[in-house]
């Protein structure tokens, strides 16, 4: 079991205790759902398009092994060095390694959400390397000591007056400024610095092209590529399902991806990486960390087929209105509490449960995963591991005994009906969890069942 | 053509009405419907929850109970796509697989299956229609707004046969009421956030009542409505098309 306090479900009750920040960061993201629907609609073959997405993913799930070979050995012949990491652990190592080897202790990285699902950072920190997270929303939860809140808009939880307040804080501007054109310049300045001493920096992959042995890193604000650019050493960290098979499929993704995200035709630049310039080094280093592991379940596997839009974020009204720190993951959302528990199944316990199950997140997403179908199938794993509460599974066990049973459901229901008519004392009260905000069902003296016996004398 | 009436154990317990309803307007279309008396429930409340284990005895009994119906009908989008969806006894594959294929939800039954045409049915009031996640990304009972696809809607086509009504339209027509079962409880400070939303939108849009094809979504959204002391009623789409007094 998680610790209490720390559930899904108590840390979003947290941040529902503020109403008005709860309906600003909701109407924020639905803000960005309905300019995906926007971006969406000017596609006629759209449908198609999340199709022909869906089945080229699954194509890679089906040869993910020869894509892989394909590609290190393409990759390898263009001058990359490919790596290998079977975890968490090991990509932080070999990172590690390669900065060692230059004897720096300054890197630049532009946004990665594999890092952060390799806790990279405090991974180099550790061992006294400096890391500057480039990319705006992430630098700002970074001087914040925090996580991002969501895998497109790290910094969405955040209103300008508080980045104001953090960048007076860390950057030196003047008190009370909140302006986003004059706090944004402050930061490129201060980022400025950074990129110009970075020696190493790190990147993540959006698309691994296995016919070409590049890869595409799709960025709006072109950090990845100044930092790579001034760099003399480019590390690109990936997870092993990022690959597609051909350059032509980007036509598929790149169209999907940003109009998924954030409505945009396309992200600012998409920019591919195929060789080392003269006199830098390009490594790349291809992480598993459970990926195999899922490819091997039918019930979970499609869930590699994430291209991480966020997507499922934006339209998730759980999610609206829980904030993402309530997911305690790298990965918030509906596709992080289908993801999280791969990882480890106790600790996220939660958060299959953390979904009314409402399918928004299913429809919406670029590459079809049945989202919501897998929170359901993660619910039946969670239980039967057993990392469920006893008083839950007590009262289950005996609704489904009262509902198996027709003539114990039916004095069950009487009985309650008449305990809730006539003894409202026992129900209306605080530790009644859904009475607290919601007035009790009506409780009528007969049932269904009992009028239509009456009525047409069966 | 000989139909089985699956009232589930919510509405059969707490909201009568909206069973006399639906069995009457069946009845009104000169169909022959049939309560079998011992069914309970679909199972959905423990097989959302995890223990979809605990569900083997009620699927039996569900089994038992409608295997020889022509069609099964049920005023519930949720209860409908978890028969649908999750029906199953090792043993009892084949008449499992029959029964889902043969339930339909009451306005998909009436949409699809009987094709109706006219009602002779009066509700003069502002209703908001509630969009019942299970019914409309589940059974398509209507487009939904994530999909690139054309516009249409069972209930709603249902209710333009209805004299007098007016459908106001909403901001987030199609956003989840944050019931989800057990989760109206295990995420209770969500679902009301939810619950408060829903109802919000419904109000500001004049609604004197709110629908939908799902009782449950509706009893959340009455709970919180009552707790407001709204003078806004929740109201099953059955009672909108079967009113005709």
């Amino acid at each position: 079991m998680i610790k209490t306090g720390n559930t899904h479900s108590e840390l979003a009750d947290k941040f529902n205790r503020d109403k008005k920040r709860v309906e600003w960061h909701d109407e924020t993201l639905w803000f960005v759902r309905v300019k995906r629907d926007k971006a969406a609609l000017q596609i006629p073959v759209w449908e198609q398009l999340r199709e022909a997405a869906s089945q080229i993913k699954n194509n890679v799930l089906g040869n993910l092994h020869n894509y892989l070979v394909q590609f290190e050995k393409n990759a390898q012949a263009n001058g990359i060095r490919i790596h290998w990491a079977a975890d968490a652990k090991e990509h932080n190592e070999i990172v590690h390694a390669i900065i060692k080897k230059h004897a720096i202790n300054h890197i630049i990285k532009s946004k990665s959400m594999l890092t952060e699902e390799c806790g990279l950072n405090e991974y180099l920190e550790n061992q006294g390397i400096e890391v500057i997270d480039t990319d705006l929303g992430e630098r700002i939860v970074q001087l914040a000591h925090e996580s991002p809140s969501h895998i497109v808009l790290p910094c969405i939880h955040w209103k300008k007056e508080e980045i104001g307040q953090l960048f007076h804080q860390h950057l030196g501007t003047p008190h009370g400024n909140a302006d986003p054109q004059f706090l944004t310049a402050a930061a490129r300045t201060h980022l400025r610095e950074h990129f110009l001493k970075g020696r190493v920096a790190i990147t993540g992959v959006n698309f691994a092209v296995a016919e070409t042995g590049e890869f595409v890193v799709c960025t709006n604000e072109g950090n990845a590529d100044l930092g790579v650019q001034l760099a003399d050493v480019h590390i690109a960290c990936m997870g092993i399902e990022k690959i597609i098979p051909q350059r032509k499929h980007l036509g598929v993704f790149l169209r999907l991806l940003a109009r998924s995200a954030t409505g945009q035709p396309i992200t600012t630049y998409s920019s591919h990486f195929q060789k080392p310039r003269a006199g830098q080094e390009m490594h790349m280093v291809l992480v598993d960390n459970g990926r195999s592991k899922r490819l091997a379940s039918d019930d979970f596997r499609n869930a590699l087929k994430c291209i991480r839009c966020g997507a499922c974020f934006n339209t998730c009204p759980v999610y609206r209105r829980s904030g993402g720190h309530s997911y305690h993951t790298a990965i918030a959302g509906p596709i992080g509490s289908i993801l999280a528990p791969g990882f480890d199944l106790k600790k996220n316990s939660d958060l299959p449960f953390a979904s009314t199950l409402c399918g928004s997140c299913t429809n919406v997403c670029p590459v079809k995963i049945d989202i919501h179908q897998q929170l359901f199938k993660w619910r039946q794993a969670v239980v039967k591991e057993g990392h469920v509460d006893l008083s839950k599974k007590v009262v289950l066990k005996f609704t489904g005994f009262v509902l198996s049973h027709p003539l114990i459901y039916k004095l069950s229901g009487t009985l309650g009906r008449w305990v809730l008519r006539n003894l409202p004392v026992i129900t209306n009260t605080r530790l009644n969890t859904w009475y607290k905000q919601r007035e009790m069902p009506p409780a009528p003296k007969q049932s269904f069942n009992s009028w239509y016996k009456q009525n047409k004398r069966v | 053509m000989n139909i089985g009436l699956f009232i589930p154990c919510y509405i059969d317990q707490l909201y009568p009405q909206v069973g006399i309803a639906t069995l009457e307007l069946l009845e009104k279309q000169g169909l022959n419907v049939t309560y079998p008396a011992n069914q309970t429930c679909c199972g959905q409340p423990m097989a959302n929850s995890g223990f979809e284990h605990y569900t083997h005895t009620s699927n039996k009994n569900f089994i038992r109970t409608f295997a020889d119906f022509d069609y099964i009908v049920c005023p519930s989008g949720s209860c409908t796509l978890h028969v649908k969806e999750h029906l199953y006894v090792a043993n009892r594959k084949a008449q499992a697989t029959q029964i889902r294929n043969k339930i339909y939800e009451l306005t998909e039954f009436l949409t699809d299956v009987i094709n109706l045409k006219a009602l002779n049915a009066s509700f003069p009031y502002k209703v908001g229609l509630h969009q019942s996640c299970h019914g409309l990304r589940g059974l398509h009972l209507a487009q939904m707004s994530e999909l690139v696809a054309a516009p249409f809607s069972k209930p709603e086509h249902l209710l333009s046969m209805v004299k007098g009504i007016e459908l106001i339209s909403l901001d987030r027509h199609d956003e989840c009421c944050g019931f989800g079962g057990t989760f109206s409880i295990f995420e209770e400070a969500v679902s009301v956030k939810m619950g408060q939303d829903r109802v919000a939108d419904h109000l500001n849009h004049q609604a004197e009542y709110i629908t939908g094809v799902d009782m449950s979504c509706l009893m959340h959204l009455q709970g919180i409505l009552n707790r407001q002391k709204s003078p806004v009623k929740v109201i099953h789409i059955a009672e909108i098309l079967n009113a005709d007094k």
